[in-house]
């Protein structure tokens, strides 16, 4: 599956076994990758947030900690803080918000998922990874009926199958792969992907 | 599937419409300017009170807000909910009293400002701190915030007991001196702030969209109400924390709350980095 030109932006939601998850598709990404990418992986609130430290030293693109009222850079990978939601504006722009949690959830995916489809329309890819709870299962949905692109974790890749087939159930997702075939997928959104070749 | 996208995309668009209808006329009809909010959390909030008010769209919605007054205020808590704890990240309140406190002692009285302050949260934390520091009997703190309704809730100052072990703990890592327990009386599954603290408390209404300074103050601490707001929004704010600052007073915000969008943000010196504490600079 070629993504190249149809996607503007990329959320991705992961929870228990969610660094493991991410630690094979990150490396995916090449500095010819032009859609930013937002995550929200679920952490303890009080645990210092280390995403950053620990995926930019394996990503060949810029990591951040994602900053409120920032100007969305692309191909940048951009964390949800711990203990904030991470939602998007037009701009498009960073806004983060203390409201309560969604689903015992804060950061939720569901928050990130539905304000990035309201924004990104069907130029957004969705993929949700492991987890073991039901935080982003309407985030998803939400993706899948402004247009964009689902993709979900096979869930019997998944190391908590919990989070994938909650989502899974509420809509079915354009595909479900293992995690090497979801970096392959990332891997068509480099720049150099679609450069013609001679 | 295309019909229903092009079905969704057409919803998109007329709630957008529609999102900016209902503000305008919150606007004009109760003078509560939300039209400078960052919209994202608005329309999250505002797509939780159509199920709430049991509407379908914001046109809807509208209809209620405006021709039915008692629904103006319950959708006010609706737009306005703010989740706060006592001592809420408890490193900021270490802080303040190892950097800041010793500075504020120099003063002969105090004046602190809360600005949106919620149901009170802060404003008691910060009467705690100062009382454990021993300046609370030449403090007034003025706690601010648009909902006349969360005001009277923060005046009362009664929280649920089960809040209290997590209010307890994060005292105690904030470098608390005394016992929590020292400031509030429990019965009945709820507890109530003393009075002690409260007389030194003036809660009021105040809008960081509308309304201008109101005292001069050594210490603004305003903690997760800014990403709320547009960067537009966020600037008048800074403003008024500045104008209302006295020389080389200080300001508090939210962890992940910055000047750096603010056209205000060369007027303060970073005091104690990474916990979001500035201060303002002297003038020249």
């Amino acid at each position: 599956m070629n993504l190249a030109g149809r996607v503007d932006a990329v959320v991705i939601g992961a929870s228990a076994g969610g660094i493991e998850a991410l630690t094979a598709l990150l490396p995916a990404l090449s500095p010819g990758l032009r859609p930013p990418v937002f995550i929200v992986l679920h952490l303890p609130r009080d645990k210092p947030s280390v995403l950053v430290e620990i995926f930019g030293r394996k990503c060949a693109v810029p990591v951040r900690e994602a900053e409120d009222k920032e100007t969305v850079a692309p191909g940048t990978v951009y964390f949800a803080p711990a203990d904030y939601h991470l939602l998007l504006d037009r701009g498009p722009q960073i806004s983060l918000s203390a409201d309560d949690p969604v689903h015992h959830s804060r950061p939720s995916i569901d928050v990130l998922f539905e304000s990035a489809a309201e924004i990104y329309g069907d130029r957004l890819l969705g993929i949700i990874l492991t987890g073991a709870n039901e935080d982003g299962a309407s985030g998803l949905a939400a993706v899948h009926d402004a247009g964009g692109v689902t993709v979900v974790q096979s869930p019997q890749t998944a190391r908590a199958p919990h989070m994938v087939l909650s989502a899974l159930k509420l809509r079915p997702a354009d595909w479900v792969l293992p995690l090497d075939e979801i970096a392959e997928m990332l891997r068509t959104l480099n720049a150099a992907a679609v450069m013609p070749v001679n | 599937m295309d019909a229903e996208v092009n079905a969704a995309t057409a919803a998109g668009r007329e709630f957008d419409v529609e999102f900016r209808l209902l503000i305008d006329a919150i606007y004009h009809i109760y003078h509560y300017d939300f039209r400078g909010y960052a919209p994202a959390s608005l329309r999250r909030r505002l797509r939780a009170a159509l199920t709430r008010f049991n509407c379908r769209t914001l046109s809807q919605l509208q209809d209620k807000v405006v021709h039915d007054s008692a629904t103006f205020p319950a959708l006010l808590d609706f737009l306005t909910v703010q989740v706060s704890e006592m001592f809420r990240d408890p490193a900021y309140f270490l802080a303040l009293r190892e950097h800041v406190v010793p500075l504020l002692r120099t003063y002969p009285f105090l004046k602190v400002w809360v600005a949106g302050c919620s149901a009170g949260e802060e404003a008691y934390s910060l009467a705690i701190l100062l009382q454990e520091e021993g300046l609370l009997s030449k403090t007034i703190i003025y706690a601010t915030d648009i909902n006349p309704g969360t005001l009277q809730k923060a005046a009362a100052g009664v929280y649920d007991v089960e809040r209290i072990a997590g209010f307890t703990a994060n005292h105690r890592k904030s470098g608390g001196r005394t016992s929590l327990s020292d400031y509030y009386t429990a019965a009945y599954g709820r507890a109530v702030f003393n009075k002690s603290l409260k007389d030194h408390i003036v809660f009021s209404d105040h809008s960081l969209a509308t309304d201008s300074v109101f005292a001069e103050v050594q210490l603004v601490s305003c903690r997760n109400v800014l990403i709320y707001f547009n960067r537009v929004l966020q600037d008048r704010a800074i403003g008024l924390f500045r104008e209302a600052l006295c020389r080389q007073g200080f300001l508090g915000i939210g962890a992940k709350e910055s000047l750096r969008f603010s056209s205000h943000a060369d007027a303060f010196l970073d005091f104690v980095p990474g916990e979001k504490i500035f201060q303002k600079r002297a003038e020249l």
